[in-house]
C-alpha cells in the first residue's frame, strides 16, 4: 500500500530530523516540568483534586503547542513544501506523517509529565491516561493542519495558538471529565472529537498547502 | 493529463465591466428600506406590543433582541462556511470576498450577542457573566475562533492559498458549533453547577410574533450590511485594478 | 507536454504577467529569459503545478513526470545527501532507488559526502544535491529555475549535459541565456 509506505517514509524523516536536531522534545520535556512547577506555585493551598488536574491538561495543550509550531519550521524555511506537494504522494499523507511524528514527541513528552505530575500533585489513573491518550490524537489532528496555515503567515508562533486554542476546548472538556472520572461519555467525547475533526483534517489538508 | 482551467475572466474585461457595471443600487435601497421599516417595528412591537414577563419584568425584553442577533450570527458564520465550500469545491475566487464578508458579519452580530447576553445577565441577576447560560459561552468560544480567523487572514498574502486556508478554517468553525455545544453541556455537568439559567418564556402569540419581527429585522439587518460591505470591498478592488491597469 | 494558452497571474491587483503562451514537447528546451523579479519563477511554477494561473488554460503532465528545481534546491539541510535522495525516492517510488542514487550521487561528484549533513555543503554542492532530486525520478518534464546558481566550472559542464539530453522537455528560467542559447526550441522573454 503506497499510501502507508509514503506516510512512514514522511513520519521517518520527521523523526530522523528531530533525532538530529534534537531541539523540540527536550524543549517539551524542560517546559512541561516547568509549567508544573509553576503550577504549584500558583495554586492556593488544599486545592481540589480536579482543579489541579486541569493544571494537567493546560500544561499538556502548551507543551503540545510547542511542537506544533516547531512542525513545520524545516519546510517553511527551505520552501520544501513545493518538494512534498509535487511529489505523487497523496497531499493528506504529508498530513499524517507529521501528526504522528508529533504525537510520537506528544506520547514521549507525557511518560515523563504524568508520573511528574503524579509525584508533585496527586495520583494518575487508568481515566486520565486513556483520556490523555484519546486526546493526544485530536490534538496532533487538528494541531498539524492548522499548524501548515499558520507557517504560511507572518506571526506563526502568535498565530498558532490563536487558531488552536478555540479548538482545544472540546478536547479539555472532554479530558477534565474523563480524568475526573466523571463518567465514560467524555471519553466518548473524546473519541467523536477525534473521529469528526481527524477526517476533516485529514481531507482539509490538501487546500491548505496546494493551490492545484 | 490534467488541465488546469482559470476561471473565464480575462483581466481587462473584468475591470472594464467593472467600471461599466450598473451599481446594484436598487437592491441593496430595497433591503435597508425593509432592515430599517422591520427594525422600527420590532422596536415597537419590543416595548409596547410584548406583554411584560412575569418573573423577570421588563429587562426580559432583552431576549427579543439577544436571541434573534444570536441566530442572525449563526446564519451569518453558516452563510460564511457554505461560500467557503464553494471556494474550495468550485475554485469560485469571488466566493472568498463573500465568505470573508459573511464571517465579518457574524463576528458583529456574535460581539453583539455577547453584550445583550451580557446585560440581560446583569439585569436579571446582577451578573456580569454567567458560564452555565451554554448559549453565551459558546459564543464566547465562536467568537474567539473567528476572530483567529482574521489574525489568520491578515497574516497570509492574498491570492488562492489564502483563500484556501480562510475557506477550510470557516468550516472547521461550523463543525465546531455543534462540537463545542456539547462539550459545553457535558461540562455543565460537573465543572459548573447550574445556578441561572436565562431561558426564553413558553412563547404565547404576542410573544411569538414579536419575536419573529425581531427576528427577521436582524436577517434583513444581516443582508443589507453584508451586500453594503460586498459592494464596497468590490468597488475597492475594481479601483485598485484600474489604477494598477492605468499606471502602466 | 505542456500546453498553455493565454496564461496570466495575479495577486490582488498586482500582475505579474499575462498572456502568455507555451507550447513544450519532448526534445524540446523553452528559454524563459528576463530581469530579476519579472516573472519567470512564477511562470515556472506554475508549469510545475505549484502556482494556479488566475486566467487561461494550461495542461500539464502528471506530476510523477515533472521535476522541478526552483530558487532552493529543496533538500533537507539537516538530513545527508543520502538520507534527502532516500526520501524522494520512496515518495516517488523511484524502482530500485539505492542504486539511482548511488549513480546519481556519483555523477554529480557527492558520493564521499554522501553520509554529512547538507548544511556543511557549499552552496554550490546543494545545487548539484537539488539536480540529483529533480533527475532521480526520470521525470518526462524538467523545469529548471536559475539551475546555474552558484555552480562551479564543473558543476556547469554537469549542467549542461542534463540540458543537452533531448529526451526530455525542459523549461529554463535564466537571465544569462549564454550557454543555453543555441540549445532552445522556444524562447519567453519577460520585461
Amino acid at each position: 500500500m503506497t499510501y502507508i509506505a509514503d506516510v512512514s517514509a514522511l513520519a521517518r524523516k520527521d523523526l530522523l530530523l528531530e533525532l538530529r536536531a534534537k531541539e523540540t522534545l527536550p524543549s517539551m520535556l524542560v517546559f512541561v516540568i516547568a509549567t508544573l512547577t509553576i503550577f504549584h506555585f500558583a495554586v492556593p493551598h488544599g486545592t481540589r483534586h480536579v482543579a489541579a488536574l486541569g493544571l494537567l491538561w493546560v500544561a499538556l495543550l502548551f507543551t503540545a503547542l510547542l511542537a506544533l509550531t516547531r512542525a513545520f519550521v524545516a519546510e517553511r524555511e527551505e520552501r520544501l513544501f513545493d518538494a512534498l506537494v509535487l511529489a505523487p504522494c497523496d497531499r493528506s499523507a504529508i498530513w499524517l506523517g507529521k501528526a504522528l511524528a508529533v504525537l510520537a514527541f506528544l506520547v514521549a513528552a507525557e511518560v515523563v509529565a504524568l508520573p511528574a505530575f503524579a509525584a508533585f500533585f496527586s495520583g494518575i489513573d487508568a481515566h486520565t491516561v486513556a483520556a490523555v491518550a484519546l486526546a493526544d490524537v485530536g490534538i496532533c489532528a487538528v494541531g498539524t493542519l492548522l499548524g501548515a496555515m499558520a507557517v504560511a503567515g507572518r506571526a506563526r508562533e502568535l498565530l498558532l495558538p490563536l487558531l488552536f486554542l478555540p479548538l482545544a476546548v472540546p478536547i479539555v472538556v472532554g479530558g477534565v471529565g474523563a480524568s475526573a472520572g466523571a463518567g465514560g461519555r467524555y471519553l466518548l467525547f473524546l473519541a467523536f472529537y477525534d473521529a469528526v475533526f481527524g477526517v476533516l483534517s485529514w481531507a482539509a489538508f490538501e487546500y491548505v498547502v496546494a493551490e492545484t | 493529463m490534467a488541465a488546469i482551467r482559470a476561471p473565464e475572466q480575462r483581466l481587462e474585461a473584468t475591470t472594464m465591466a467593472a467600471v461599466a457595471r450598473p451599481i446594484a443600487q436598487n437592491r441593496v435601497a430595497v433591503l435597508g428600506l425593509a432592515a430599517v421599516g422591520l427594525l422600527a417595528a420590532a422596536l415597537a412591537l419590543i416595548f409596547f406590543y410584548a406583554p411584560t414577563d412575569a418573573d423577570q419584568g421588563f429587562s426580559q425584553r432583552i431576549f427579543y433582541f439577544h436571541v434573534p442577533v444570536a441566530l442572525t450570527a449563526y446564519v451569518c458564520f453558516g452563510w460564511g462556511a457554505w461560500k467557503a465550500l464553494r471556494v474550495l469545491w468550485k475554485r469560485d475566487e469571488s466566493a472568498d470576498m463573500q465568505s470573508y464578508v459573511a464571517i465579518h458579519q457574524g463576528v458583529v452580530f456574535g460581539a453583539l450577542t455577547l453584550l445583550t447576553g451580557s446585560i440581560w445577565a446583569k439585569a436579571s441577576w446582577g451578573v456580569w457573566w454567567s458560564w452555565s447560560e451554554n448559549q453565551l459561552v459558546l459564543f464566547l468560544v465562536l467568537f474567539l475562533f473567528y476572530c483567529a480567523y482574521f489574525m489568520l487572514r491578515y497574516s497570509v498574502e492574498a491570492g488562492p492559498s489564502r483563500a484556501n486556508m480562510c475557506a477550510v478554517y470557516a468550516l472547521f468553525g461550523v463543525v465546531l458549533i455543534p462540537v463545542s455545544f456539547l462539550a459545553i453541556r457535558l461540562s455543565q455537568k460537573f465543572i459548573h453547577p447550574v445556578v441561572f439559567t436565562l431561558h426564553g418564556p413558553q412563547m404565547t402569540g404576542a410573544q411569538f410574533l414579536t419575536f419573529c419581527v425581531s427576528l427577521a429585522a436582524m436577517l434583513a439587518l444581516f443582508a443589507t450590511l453584508y451586500a453594503v460591505e460586498l459592494a464596497g470591498k468590490r468597488a475597492d478592488a475594481d479601483l485598485r485594478e484600474l489604477r494598477a491597469l492605468l499606471l502602466q | 507536454m505542456i500546453r498553455g494558452r493565454d496564461l496570466a497571474k495575479r495577486y490582488g491587483e498586482r500582475r505579474i504577467f499575462a498572456g502568455v503562451d507555451v507550447d513544450l514537447e519532448r526534445g524540446g528546451l523553452l528559454l524563459v529569459t528576463g530581469p530579476n523579479g519579472s516573472g519567470k519563477t512564477t511562470l515556472l511554477r506554475m508549469l510545475a503545478g505549484l502556482v494556479a494561473p488566475s486566467a487561461g488554460e494550461l495542461a500539464l503532465p502528471p506530476r510523477e513526470t515533472i521535476g522541478f528545481l526552483g530558487h532552493d534546491p529543496l533538500v533537507y539541510r539537516e538530513l545527508t545527501p543520502l538520507e534527502n535522495l532516500t526520501l524522494f525516492g520512496r515518495l516517488y517510488r523511484v524502482p530500485e532507488h539505492r542504486e539511482r542514487i548511488g549513480m546519481l550521487l556519483e555523477r554529480f561528484g557527492l558520493w564521499e559526502k554522501r553520509h554529512e549533513r547538507v548544511s556543511t555543503f557549499s552552496r554550490g554542492m546543494q545545487q548539484r544535491l537539488g539536480l540529483c532530486r529533480v533527475l532521480l525520478h526520470e521525470p518526462a518534464l524538467l523545469l529548471l529555475d536559475e539551475p546555474a546558481n552558484a555552480l562551479d566550472a564543473d558543476g556547469l559542464e554537469l549542467l549542461q549535459a542534463v540540458l543537452e539530453d533531448r529526451q526530455r522537455a525542459v523549461a529554463v528560467a535564466t537571465h544569462d541565456s549564454r550557454s543555453v542559447e543555441h540549445l532552445a526550441t522556444g524562447r519567453l522573454a519577460f520585461t
